[in-house]
């Protein structure tokens, strides 16, 4: 099967480098208006050949790059329902707030008293989110999910080792997210896996096995990477306390309950919160985001160190004096252009707001599972767990594979023909071909008709010619990349003459 | 308050009788009664957007930023011209809206530019390999100790104390449970003390940590304390201020296994402090133990130039506990900001700017020596940032110059002990001559006026 090539196709990619010409540029230094000191760097310290950096004149930096931009596909253009990545709209008031010139040319080592307004708003960050979370102590700096994560991991550690208590082993359950098994090394401890029921919630068998006191902490998501609230959720707390552990939270999902149902209420001892998950940041292409942490009043003594805190008189400060803290985990106060967007998204939304966003993304999410359970798509895509869903929800690409020969990655590469963004594919591992999909609060009854409608239209064409979803993107800027020969002999920058 | 959703009244009627259940309520009966929340958020209502806006912007204006003030502050960031080619590009849908690029073929704009970045990051810092980012540069400089801790079995880190305070401090806050002990070599007249590294070196180092040009501005002699640290087999990290290494020879000149470093001044905003992103460069060798995102160029089913996500072998999703790190994306959008600005510095400008930060450096470490009560905290060669003591209390000396509208630059006190009447001076190409004498003046009427004001406690002391 071929196509005629689209302009995009025909339009080989060349590096911003590969563009360069001797002697072109963009940018005109300011005057040396100082008398020059010869002297000022010995020669010793001095680098012999520039940096080859591009050499390109302003109209063809701007053109090459809002060129590439064109062979990207975006959350603004279309549909993304990318499990437990939570892509929903992004308000553009959020990035006019943060370009105001009080925050984006704030200096991070301002003194408290001259960044008051900047002060405020983080403290009041966090009490919202410590009411979301239910749990009441919060500290804004890590700067990604698994940021946090490695905090609660070593908040756990701190809390521990106060009470003379050194553990060895952190449990995580199977379905979850790689960032929590990773965290968990980083972190010094030792990895034990915990399964999962047939419901697709913890196997209560297996945590009580695996239950001693050599355990640290079980990292939880709830719901879980199956879309799934794990309904013994107070009794894996209860058990998880009883022998002295803590409770860490995995707030990738927190999109699915919020006013529902609170981390803090379930027994969590600390939470973390992906930004720009549920509090809308951009994604940027990967970043950058926010991974704030709430925990509990027993480890609140060991939360990074600076805290964002209100004095007697009523002004904002950082506060250092905290003796017990693990310490910092990065520079300055966190990623304060992130806090700014997700503030003004609580505030827009309010409490009910919130409450009624994590309705709809229940409402759409069950909606599609729905329509994806239909005669002509729910034979060939199972649903993993056959039951109401919150979120998200699995279906297994496995009867498709049996039946028409076709894989999950050709459902998703014939997708992007549909001008869909596919969901999360092989995620969690232990559905045989899994299809991971959250639509979101922010997207239309008609687009997820659309979505399922483009699915049922590619299982017709599969049962007719395989070979059409097998070969496919056809209509993309570049088709099928060769990832293993990528990986076999890495070329990872522009080689330059 | 209904935003940013569109499911109205009969959407939802329509969507619960398909799915075939009565009510919402009824979609959240999967979760236990005992842990349902019976009560509202206790947050505000929500508010339109234009009064979101005011009061955001409300909040903004009680913040001094570097519009509001003549401003020498730096320390980790810096207040570099950011060109408007930079806002147009980052803010672009296509770029701003999408995760990480999962689905490669409509993830090419992201993935080349990552590539580009890389090899930007690459070209500066004279190293061979360069991922697509990390979270800022502190958190960098720690994932390169969790490198050196995964690479060879060794219980010692030694880290220079003209590393950023931030950068240290994190490294022991990771390092908790590696059981790895982290040193610190004094400074001796300002640059890392090389008798002291040479005596604390030995086969148990897992790795050293340096910083060029150091956090009291001072430029390392690399070349001198870098072979010591190969010699005993421990992994050589260099913490670097991007912005110097058009002028500074770049850490690969002298054999320094990892380059990492703070992004921001590479076209990023000042933003409080984040978000920005760490730079990551390394020795060949160390490709397959590099922690975060990497983009690899390959090709498409007719042959056309692509690009992938690639050695992910190396990561969380694939590798689990064994995986060279937990991060998870790369901070992409600030990656774009900094291979933009790297690309409208160009090869020429790089150095200019480096050229014109030096001297202007130069003169306004002249121009503070020779304020009455002013003094200089060490000597070396400086190429953006000096360190100053002044023979008065320095949190005075910044409150009096902050009422004359000038932020004379950051205290040292609150890092060192030892430099509690230390005050640390930035400059950039946005700080000119007419800045710098308006610097020194104000700073001289501050340094009077406090010593004054002293006087008085120092009798009944």
């Amino acid at each position: 099967m071929s196509l005629a090539e689209t302009p995009q196709q025909r339009d080989r990619a060349k590096t911003i480098f590969e563009k360069s010409q001797p002697g072109r540029r963009a940018f005109v230094a300011p005057e040396l208006d100082v008398p020059e000191d010869p002297d000022a760097l010995p020669e010793r310290f001095r680098r012999k050949e520039p940096p080859r950096l591009p050499e390109i004149a302003e109209p063809e930096i701007n053109r090459h790059f809002n060129r590439i931009s064109k062979r990207n596909f975006d959350l603004d253009t279309g549909f993304y329902p990318l499990g437990s990545c939570t892509m929903k709209h992004n308000p553009k008031l959020h990035e006019r707030v943060a370009a105001l010139p009080g925050n984006a040319r704030l200096h991070p080592a301002q003194a408290p008293a001259r960044a008051q307004g900047a002060l405020q708003l983080m403290y009041e960050l966090q009490g919202a989110l410590a009411e979301i979370a239910g749990l009441p102590h919060v500290s804004l700096q890590p700067s990604a999910g698994s940021h946090g994560e490695l905090a609660g991991v070593l908040l756990t550690r701190a809390f521990h080792e106060a009470n003379g208590d050194a553990r060895t082993k952190i449990l995580t359950p199977d379905t979850a997210h790689g960032t929590n098994p990773a965290t968990v090394t980083m972190g010094g401890y030792e990895v034990v896996k915990v399964g999962t029921d047939d419901q697709g919630g913890v196997d209560m068998d297996d945590l009580k096995a695996n239950l001693d006191d050599e355990v640290a902490c079980l990292m939880l998501t709830n719901p879980n990477t199956l879309g799934v609230f794990d309904e013994n959720i107070e009794e894996i707390a209860k058990l998880v306390h009883g022998v002295g552990a803590t409770l860490y939270y995995d707030g990738a999902n927190l999109n699915a309950v919020m006013g529902r149902a609170r981390p803090g209420d379930m027994g969590f001892d600390i939470v973390h919160y992906n930004l720009h998950k549920t509090f809308t940041q951009p994604h940027g292409g990967g970043g950058p985001g926010a991974g704030p942490i709430a925990v509990s009043g027993r480890i609140e003594p060991y939360l990074p160190r600076p805290q964002v805190v209100r004095r007697d008189d009523d002004t904002y400060d950082l506060d250092f004096d905290r003796p017990k803290s693990i310490g910092r985990l990065r520079g300055f106060q966190g990623n304060y252009g992130v806090f700014v967007r997700s503030y003004a998204y609580i505030l827009s939304l309010g409490g009910d707001g919130l409450q009624e966003a994590s309705e709809t993304a229940v409402l759409n999410a069950n909606y599609l599972l729905a329509r994806l359970k239909e005669e002509g798509i729910g034979e060939h895509l199972p649903v993993a767990f056959d039951r109401l869903c919150m979120h998200e929800f699995v279906l297994s690409g496995a009867p498709m594979k049996k039946n028409l020969g076709l894989r999950t990655t050709d459902l998703a590469k014939r997708l992007l023909d549909h001008g869909y963004h596919p969901p999360t594919v092989y995620f969690p591992l232990l559905v045989d071909e899994a299809l991971l999909i959250e639509p979101t609060e922010t997207e239309t009854r008609e687009t997820l008709d659309g979505f399922a409608d483009a699915i049922a239209e590619i299982l017709r064409e599969g049962a007719e010619d395989p070979e059409i979803a097998r070969n496919a993107p056809y209509t993309t800027p570049v088709r099928r990349l060769d990832e293993a020969g990528a990986a076999k002999r890495p070329i990872i920058r522009q080689e330059l003459e | 308050m209904s935003r940013y959703t569109s499911a109205t009244d009969a959407d939802r009627a329509a969507m619960l009788e398909r799915i075939g259940v009565q009510s919402i309520d009824e979609l959240f009966e999967t979760i236990p009664e005992g842990v349902r929340l019976d009560r509202a958020l206790d947050l505000a209502p929500g508010r339109p957007e234009q009064e979101v806006f005011a009061h955001l912007r409300e909040l903004a204006s009680r913040n001094v930023s570097a519009d509001d003030e003549l401003s020498f502050l730096g320390a980790g960031m810096y207040d570099h011209y950011v060109p408007a080619l930079v806002d147009s590009i980052i803010s672009r849908s296509e770029f701003l809206t999408p995760y990480t690029p999962y689905q490669p073929e409509v993830s090419q704009g992201t993935l080349q530019l990552m590539f580009e970045y890389q090899t930007a990051i690459s070209e500066l810092t004279g190293l061979p390999v360069s991922n697509a980012t990390l979270y800022e540069g502190p958190s960098a400089l720690g994932a390169a100790g969790f490198l050196a801790r995964q690479h060879h079995k060794r219980t010692r880190f030694l880290i220079s104390r003209g590393v950023h305070p931030h950068a240290r401090e994190t490294l022991r806050t990771m390092s908790a449970g590696w059981g790895i002990e982290v040193q610190e070599i004094p400074l001796r007249d300002g640059v890392t003390d090389a008798d002291a590294l040479a005596d604390a070196l030995g086969d148990d180092v897992s790795a050293v940590f340096l910083a060029q040009p150091n956090f009291l501005g001072a430029i390392e002699d690399l070349e001198a304390l870098v072979p010591g640290i190969k010699e005993c087999g421990a992994i050589a990290v260099c913490s670097c201020d991007a912005m110097t290494l058009g002028v500074l020879r770049p850490p690969g000149d002298f054999d320094v296994d990892i380059a990492v470093g703070e992004g921001q001044p590479l076209g990023n905003r000042l933003d409080y402090g984040g978000p920005s992103f760490g730079f990551f460069a390394a020795q060949q060798a160390f490709l397959r133990r590099m922690p975060g995102r990497i983009a690899g160029e390959t090709s498409d089913a007719d042959g056309r130039r692509g690009f992938v996500l690639t050695l992910q072998t190396r990561e969380q999703h694939i590798r689990r506990e064994r995986a060279t790190s937990n991060i998870t994306t790369a901070q992409t959008l600030n990656a774009l900001a900094a291979i933009v600005y790297l690309s409208w510095l160009g090869r020429q400008g790089i150095v200019e700017i480096g050229e014109l930060m030096l001297q202007r450096t130069a003169y306004a470490r002249k121009a503070l020596a020779g304020v009455e009560g002013v003094e200089l905290l060490h000597e070396q060669p400086v190429i953006r940032e000096f360190a100053v003591r002044l023979t008065a209390d320095v949190h005075d000396v910044i409150e009096r110059c902050a009422a004359e509208g000038v932020n004379p630059g950051y205290p040292l006190g609150a890092d060192y002990d030892e430099f509690d009447d230390g005050l640390l001076v930035a400059i950039t190409e946005q700080r000119t001559r007419e800045d710098i004498d308006r610097l020194a003046e104000v700073l001289g009427r501050a340094v009077a006026g406090a010593r004054r004001a002293r006087r008085p406690e120092e009798v009944t002391a």
